[in-house]
């Protein structure tokens, strides 16, 4: 069922026409579409947007933690189409611990920022050619995004030196 | 030569039973072998990298067989300190993502929170905050065609960018007393009034900057060692470069027109008269000419600015979100609560989420912000251009020479405080 304030919208119309129930939830903040997509149905939407509604760009993906709400996770990939002057923005919820299709066979820039999204928020991704830390050390423990991730008092804090 | 590679080769005890193969067909010198090749360790800590950049190269001879850029050395977790910060406070952090142009990343996270809040600019500060981004712009070119001709050779060009910089960074000082950390962009407006004879100095520096780019023209445009170097270079398909998340000058010069002051104008934009340079050659030497060409287009819109600046006020009237002025402090009850207001709890911003696009110098600089109706961003996500460039590396100085591998780099024009955050 596609929500009200995307059924004016044709990116979110052919989505819903291709993949009924896809769309699960549809949010305009500020004049900025957000929809919210199935887990298991990202990799397909996105293969559509990019090569049926234009969307050459992913600008980047990142993650939003909404501890301890659950799903706590909400991915959150930045689209923009150059050709229609368009940005859309597309939500995947997950749990902790749940895995999200990697996008990197659609756009292979997706590849640096799901290894972020998976460094910092700890959130897998299925399917990605190299899914290793890339901003923290390899050897690192715990995920520094996470809300529940302290700022200090980590054992590599230098707080009391 | 021949020789000297077969002795190279003789060294190794499998390549001197080849050469004992009587038929003398399997030459062991023309041989690639998996064992001669060389891993090379280029950084963190090389000059051409323009920061701590590491990238593992694997070399047969000369060529770059692979390259794998690894980044993360700089890493400085501004986006978790961000989500501890109240919303005002996090405008000094934004200084210190791309330390090249820091008011285009006050600029990008001013308008993300203005437009969370519902907060309209004054005409003046909005103006103000185009003349000054662009001042950034050029200041920011300048140091990447510094040290881009200090890479391949040409020493002389450096100093020359940075007499020009130097100029602009005194403007930046006399607008809020910091050379390059200035956080002058603020949400609600400007930090500080803007100085009195701010037009005489910055009209002065604009005369030199059009001086300095022609100068810088004469330099290099039609020098056979730049041409040399910086041709036919450094090209990726368009589709590859659009796969790859990259933006900016590296973009244009493959002849993709978009530019988010053009296609999203904010702040203003929509009112300056001014050109997108694009180029179709696609190497090194086009994204030198479109980031020239952008050099003088700032030039331009600087000039627009200087001759229709808007009087006005340079801050919204927001006494909830802006520090009162000091003497009215002294003066007036309600501008001293409003103080102690926002220093001690700040100011609520509506829940919601925006991501705000504004052109840096690099390319498509984006903020991502989240706001759960509290005084503390839930979550600020810096979506910076040079991440996205720097993954379009490896691709790009794969199966070329090393000594190519610099001005392709070169050309990428990455800051790293920008890609690690």
């Amino acid at each position: 069922m596609l929500p009200e304030v995307a059924a004016n919208d044709p990116t979110a119309v052919l989505i819903d026409q291709l993949f009924p129930g896809a769309i699960t939830a549809g949010k305009m903040d500020l004049g900025e579409l957000s929809l919210t997509i199935e887990a298991n149905q990202i990799v397909e939407v996105c293969r559509t947007l990019k090569e049926d509604a234009a969307f050459e760009r992913l600008s980047a993906v990142t993650a939003v933690d909404w501890w301890p709400r659950e799903p706590r996770f909400e991915v959150v990939y930045l689209l923009h189409s150059i050709r229609h002057n368009a940005r859309l923005r597309l939500n995947v919820r997950v749990r902790d611990g749940e895995a999200v299709e990697s996008v990197c066979p659609v756009w292979r820039g997706a590849n640096w920022y799901e290894r972020e999204t998976f460094d910092l928020f700890g959130i897998p991704f299925r399917n990605h050619p190299n899914l290793e830390r890339i901003m923290m050390p390899a050897d690192w423990e715990g995920h520094p995004l996470r809300k529940d991730y302290p700022k200090h008092g980590h054992r590599y804090s230098y707080r009391d030196e | 030569m021949i020789e000297g590679k077969a002795h190279v080769a003789s060294l190794d005890a499998e390549h001197e039973l080849a050469i004992e193969d009587p038929s003398g067909l399997k030459s062991p010198v023309e041989e690639p072998s998996a064992r001669r090749r060389l891993t090379l360790n280029m950084g963190p800590q090389h000059p051409s990298t323009h920061g701590v950049l590491r990238v593992v190269l694997e070399l047969d001879g000369e060529t770059i067989i692979k390259a794998r850029p690894e980044i993360g050395y700089l890493h400085t977790g501004i986006e978790k300190e961000c989500e501890a910060k109240r919303y005002q406070q996090v405008v000094p952090l934004t200084d210190r993502v791309d330390y090249l142009s820091n008011l285009n990343n006050n600029l990008c996270y001013s308008l993300a929170v203005e437009r969370l809040l519902g907060l309209e600019i004054p005409l003046m500060a909005q103006w103000m905050r185009v003349m000054l981004c662009e001042l950034q712009r050029v200041s920011s070119h300048l140091v990447w065609l510094g040290t881009h001709a200090m890479d391949v050779g040409a020493m002389t060009v450096y100093f020359y960018t940075f007499r020009e910089r130097e100029e602009i960074l005194k403007i930046f000082e006399m607008f809020s007393g910091q050379r390059m950390m200035t956080s002058y962009i603020r949400p609600g407006g400007l930090a500080l009034e803007p100085p009195r004879g701010w037009h005489k100095v910055v009209s002065r520096a604009v005369e030199g900057l059009v001086r300095g780019v022609e100068e810088y023209h004469e330099l290099l445009t039609a020098n056979p060692i730049w041409v040399n170097r910086t041709k036919g270079i450094g090209m990726l398909p368009v589709d590859v470069l659009l796969d790859l998340a990259v933006t900016g000058p590296v973009l244009r010069a493959a002849g993709v027109k978009t530019d988010a002051r053009k296609d999203r104008p904010h702040s203003s934009y929509d009112q300056f008269d001014f050109e997108v340079p694009t180029r179709t050659a696609n190497d090194v030497y086009a994204r030198y000419e479109v980031r020239m060409e952008e050099m003088r287009q700032s030039v331009r819109i600087i000039r627009q600015a200087l001759e229709g600046m808007p009087n006005g006020a340079w801050q919204a009237d927001a006494p909830h979100i802006l520090l009162p002025d000091r003497e009215k402090m002294k003066t007036q009850m309600e501008a001293l609560i409003y103080h102690f207001k926002i220093v001690t709890e700040g100011y609520r911003v509506p829940a919601g989420s925006v991501y705000q696009v504004v052109e840096s110098p690099r390319g498509e600089l984006g903020y991502y912000v989240v706001s759960d109706g509290t005084a503390n961003p839930h979550r600020v996500f810096m979506r910076t251009p040079s991440f996205g460039n720097l993954q379009a590396l490896g691709a790009m100085i794969e199966g070329v020479l090393v000594a190519d591998a610099i001005p392709i780099m070169a050309s990428l024009d990455f800051v790293l405080g920008d890609t690690d955050r």
